[in-house]
């Protein structure tokens, strides 16, 4: 009897250890890596209240330039004329940007539904600024501020994520910018080259979670 | 006697105003610091005035910083403001907010040149606030925002690791 309960206690703890290590590598804390394919995603397009989807979006030959943004972080607010002239000049090279906010409206109200989209008209921009209301997508790639970059390149029928990061070096004083680190992991791309700096860290504004 | 009591608070204002100067530093200063291998306890807060989750808590440190003002710790205030008309953002600020600490000003704005040198599990994201005393191995990484009470919390278990 002795025995049994021994080995029944011994199983037990066995059987929790095993439990335990599991559950600390759920999947929720995974996100993608450089190199890693990335999976199709729908969010509505503030500007039109219709769905885009990473895989479909129009002029996306190449690629896509994944940008989280939003609307009131100074950081995001110093970069957007920048994010705005990427897209005009790589939409046309089949790297459009797909801009997202993931921020919860409750505790950043400038970041609300109706006030992205009234942002996005009054700039007119030039490509769909989505609304990540379940924040789902931002886990998913890990971003972790404003603004996040991520680019996301076309192999074959495989999406892969080839940088994330900065934009570039210099948030206050664009005419000064030494390393854009983003425009040249897409130049890179363009020419068929692999990209020299797949992730470069840059100061932004923390994305405001829900809180649960 | 009024006269001189109108000196008297003149002149601790003027040395209140000194003591609350930001003094732009570089990389190798921050290095500097968190290299130091004599045993204080730097409690160094990355923030900046347009970062509206950093200002809310912003009391936290003062409070931290009164508190132990006996012992071998020092507040550092690392803000990562514009140096580009910090004088109208940064400068007012911390002459509203006084601290018992120091306030600098990290101009490097090539993030990636330095973000890793703190912490490899830092993207960028602020604020965040990094523990370190070479003497006793403490080298601690705070992703997250505090409460006066969670700061103090989170010090005194640092120090007692």
């Amino acid at each position: 009897m002795k025995k049994i309960i021994t080995s029944r206690t011994v199983f037990t703890v066995i059987a929790t250890a095993i439990v335990c290590g599991l559950l600390s590598f759920a999947p929720a804390e995974k996100s993608y890596k450089i190199g890693d394919k990335v999976a199709d995603f729908s969010l509505k397009n503030v500007e039109n209240g219709k769905m885009v989807s990473l895989y479909s979006l129009p002029g996306a030959t190449k690629g896509v330039i994944v940008m989280f943004t939003c609307n009131h972080c100074p950081f995001a607010k110093k970069y957007e004329q920048r994010i705005m002239d990427l897209d005009k000049k790589y939409a046309a090279l089949g790297f459009p940007v797909l801009a997202i906010s993931p921020n919860d409206p409750s505790i950043a109200p400038d970041d609300s539904y109706d006030n992205l989209a009234a942002r996005a008209k009054e700039k007119n921009y030039s490509f769909p600024y989505a609304f990540d209301e379940t924040q789902g997508v931002a886990k998913a790639f890990g971003a972790a501020k404003t603004p996040h970059a991520f680019l996301v390149a076309k192999e074959g029928d495989k999406w892969v994520l080839k940088y994330m990061g900065g934009i570039d070096d210099n948030p206050d004083e664009p005419e000064n910018v030494k390393k854009p680190y983003l425009a040249n992991a897409i130049d890179a791309v363009l020419a068929g080259k692999p990209v020299a700096v797949t992730e470069a860290k840059a100061i932004g504004c923390t994305i405001k979670w829900k809180q649960s | 006697m009024r006269k001189s009591l109108f000196i008297l608070t003149l002149m601790l204002s003027f040395a209140m105003a000194q003591a609350q100067q930001a003094e732009i530093i570089k990389l190798a200063d921050l290095e500097r610091i968190i290299k130091s291998d004599n045993d204080t306890t730097y409690v160094i807060n990355f923030w900046a005035t347009w970062c509206v989750p950093c200002v809310k808590e912003f009391p936290s440190f003062q409070a931290l910083a009164k508190k132990h003002t006996n012992e071998k710790v020092k507040v550092l205030m690392m803000s990562l403001d514009f140096k580009k008309g910090y004088q109208q953002t940064l400068v007012p600020f911390i002459a509203k907010h006084p601290i018992n600490g120091n306030v600098y000003l990290l101009d490097e704005p090539d993030y990636n040149s330095w973000i890793n040198k703190v912490s490899n599990e830092w993207q960028g994201e602020i604020p965040v606030t990094l523990m370190v005393n070479n003497a006793k191995k403490i080298y601690t990484f705070f992703n997250r925002d505090f409460t006066p009470s969670a700061l103090e919390e989170s010090y005194i278990k640092t120090i007692k690791k």
